[in-house]
């Protein structure tokens, strides 16, 4: 690494944190009804939106009906994705003539981008209409994105509120969010990165004769709008096959630097967000904390594995599915931080990454996505490993463990050991299915450790919800599509419903004050606490798999032994 | 019943708004303000299109620049790369393919060191840049099948200098030359 490496670095996380509680205040405000300069502007797109919707925006709902509206609101959406995939030989804006999708990928795919995930068995540039990249995935992108905010708001209520069965109203949350936050965001984000090249416009493939006389077509198509929703939705879908490695997705290291910012900005803003609302800046000073300890141990290790020679390939960088104008650094902290956030948007191919930094990538996952995590599920994602350390440390002192003011019980740590399993059981029982079936085994890319890790690292992406890949692996196949499909839905609502029924029970307790006996939860005996709980409990849930996939990969490597 | 109608109501509502609206008011105002650029930074030459700046194209003549190897051949339907892992059989031997043919087709002694862009694919098989040491290396085999003097040469070594990007911002990303930009340069050379 070179000094200029470090500098990038530094750089990049100073944004990050500087940027943290300027927008986190900026939601703040937004979020719990309070004058912010975005309402003279926009105040009458809100107003409009309740007017058609029929919504009333101050009817405040128990966690059941707002848990319902979002469901119902995701179903709706999945139900729109999938049939317009199908169709969309018949639809506008097709000017390349692709075909309808098969049902089984245009299932996939709907329920990819309908739970945040963006799992992608599909290359865009060959097989999406510009019609259905618009109106169903960015829509998708935006959406999704916000239902995931809303059920972070409705659990902070839940914790922090006073006394009450109310969390808020699921449809007004979703208007601010989409309108206030998202919206301008995107279009700022996208106007900079087509300055930068990217591309935004809805004409045919352009057609040329290479100056070597070659044909080449080159895909086009309104790109620009979708991929800054995508970087900030934590949502991660491509544009293109290539995903961001793509000179039209990030096409300069400047756009290189937005695009990465765009994944951890608004999940590290909402712990910010987090600290106002529960009334205490601290708390939310130490979540970002626990996480970017976490997110900068993965990225030394990570970095480590890149930088180091191995006897197969001696010093040569490791520029295999890497970018020439990112080199590595920035490729690398990609890998780290799209895996860290559930973004899922790729730079660098991450099956050709190191073996180590290929663990990295998939421990982030396998953490629960809680490492900054996705928008609003990475801090409820977070919020359930807090009340099992709060569980733990409790039973260590002998005292009713308590948080925000609010006592923990056997109800609630049984939601968070729920949320904590079914994701994991997606990773674990999925990928030992795949393992020894035909099919699954059929999609192969990379023989020995490598394939393993091809398939353990699909299913905990999906679990996940982050959408990443080792893309050698051919997924689009009936198994493959309906079995990744079948772990998002678990890795998204086996989360949020556990979730929700933790908020709406603590929503309901009595606040006691603290006192001298109460366990802080805002220093960093919590942080150490927390982090080593975090760890605890990935490392005993995959360690095994991890150490068969990357661990015995690093050591074949470093043997020197290929298949 | 009354959320599905509200559910409907306002997913038909964001529908309209984030996926047709928004689109068009950022391709109007991206039109308007970078219109090269939005649509896809095109090369015309001679009346025609014949490329992209942003996107890298196969180069095998010993009177070009080569580009980096790519798993697609540069061509970008769809795009990526080989997604093989460094234990792979497959990655090692490509690798050693790609630095033998460099160093033959340039007329390299055994020991060069190769800058590992030009021994490896890149992640979306159409990287346009290669670092300016890779341009540096190829600069004598261009030349003599140019049969150019040593003004000529000057002139070539000096289209590398120009058209090198040092990085953004003076901090961000790497060194890297545009091999396309560059073949359209040196053609100019007389």
């Amino acid at each position: 690494m070179t000094i200029q490496d470090f500098i990038q670095l530094v750089f990049f996380f100073v944004l990050l944190i500087g940027l943290t509680p300027v927008l986190g205040n900026y939601m703040y405000k937004v979020f719990s009804g309070k004058k912010h300069i975005m309402l003279p502007f926009l105040g009458w797109l809100e107003k409009l939106t309740y007017r058609v919707s029929g919504v009333n925006p101050d009817e405040e709902t128990n966690w059941k009906t707002y848990t319902f509206a979002l469901l119902v609101f995701s179903l709706t959406g999945f139900v729109f994705a999938f049939l317009v995939q199908l169709i969309q030989s018949w639809l506008p804006l097709n000017p390349e003539h692709l075909a309808g999708v098969s049902w089984h990928l245009s299932f996939n795919t709907a329920v990819s981008f309908m739970t945040n995930t963006n799992w992608q068995s599909y290359a865009g540039e060959t097989t999406l209409s510009y019609f259905v990249q618009m109106t169903v995935l960015a829509v998708q992108n935006f959406v999704s994105a916000s239902a995931g905010i809303a059920v972070l708001l409705a659990v902070i209520r839940g914790l922090a509120g006073k006394s009450t069965d109310k969390l808020g109203n699921f449809w007004t949350d979703l208007t601010r969010i989409t309108i206030y936050v998202l919206l301008p965001l995107s279009i700022i984000l996208a106007i900079i990165l087509v300055g930068q090249g990217v591309v935004q416009n809805f004409k045919h493939y352009e057609t040329v004769q290479s100056l070597n006389g070659l044909k080449q077509i080159i895909p086009m198509g309104p790109a620009a709008s979708q991929i800054a929703i995508k970087q900030l939705g934590t949502n991660g879908g491509g544009f293109f096959n290539a995903n961001s490695a793509h000179p039209f997705e990030n096409p300069t290291p400047f756009s290189n630097l937005l695009e990465m910012l765009s994944i951890l900005l608004i999940p590290a803003a909402l712990t910010f967000t987090y600290g106002k609302m529960a009334g205490s800046r601290r708390q939310g000073w130490t979540i970002f904390t626990v996480m970017l300890i976490l997110l900068l141990t993965g990225l030394i290790i990570s970095l480590y594995a890149e930088y180091s020679v191995n006897p197969v390939f001696g010093h040569n960088h490791l520029m295999e599915g890497k970018e020439t104008r990112f080199g590595i650094v920035n490729s690398v902290l990609w890998s780290v931080s799209t895996t860290a956030a559930s973004n899922g948007s790729v730079n660098a191919m991450h099956d050709s990454l190191s073996p180590l930094s290929g663990m990295i990538a998939m421990i982030n996952i396998m953490l629960g996505e809680i490492v900054f995590g996705g928008v609003g599920s990475g801090l409820y994602g977070m919020v359930i490993f807090i009340i099992i350390t709060v569980f733990i440390a409790g039973l260590m002192v002998g005292r009713t463990p308590e948080y925000l003011g609010k006592k923990i019980e056997a109800f609630e740590v049984r939601m968070a050991i729920i949320a904590i399993l079914l994701p994991n059981m997606v990773i674990l029982i999925f990928t030992a299915w795949a393992c020894v079936s035909q099919a699954g085994l059929a999609g192969l890319n990379n023989a020995g450790p490598h394939g393993f890790s091809e398939i353990l690292y699909a299913y905990s992406s999906v679990a996940g919800n982050n959408g990443s890949a080792f893309a050698g692996l051919n997924t689009n196949t009936v198994f493959y599509n309906l079995t990744l499909g079948l772990g998002m839905l678990i890795g998204r609502f086996g989360v949020i419903i556990p979730v929700m029924a933790i908020a709406g029970s603590m929503a309901g307790k009595k606040v006691t004050p603290p006192s001298s006996g109460t366990f802080r939860t805002d220093n960093s005996l919590f942080i150490g606490l927390l982090i080593a709980v975090i760890l605890i409990i990935g490392g005993l849930t995959h360690f095994p798999a991890l150490a068969l996939g990357p661990g015995v990969e690093h050591m074949l490597l470093n043997a020197g032994i290929t298949f | 019943m009354k959320t599905l109608m509200i559910s409907l109501k306002i997913f038909l509502f964001f529908t309209i708004l984030t996926g047709l609206v928004y689109p068009l008011v950022v391709t109007g105002i991206a039109q308007l303000i970078f219109p090269a650029k939005a649509n896809g930074s095109l090369i015309l030459s001679g009346g025609r299109v014949i490329g992209s700046e942003l996107i890298g194209q196969q180069f095998n003549s010993p009177v070009y620049f080569t580009s980096r190897p790519s798993a697609v051949s540069y061509y970008p339907l769809p795009s990526g790369g080989s997604n093989l892992g460094l234990t792979n059989v497959k990655l090692k031997k490509f690798a050693d393919s790609c630095r033998t043919r460099f160093l033959v087709f340039n007329h390299l002694d055994s020991l060069t060191m190769i800058p590992s862009e030009m021994i490896f694919a890149s992640a979306s098989g159409l990287d346009p840049h290669v670092s300016p040491q890779a341009a540096f290396l190829q600069l004598d085999r261009i030349a003599t099948a140019r049969r150019f003097n040593s003004g000529q040469k000057r002139k070539l070594v000096q289209c590398i200098r120009d058209l090198t990007e040092a990085p953004q911002f003076l901090c961000l990303g790497e060194s890297r030359i545009n091999v396309l930009l560059l073949n359209l340069a040196i053609d100019k050379i007389r």
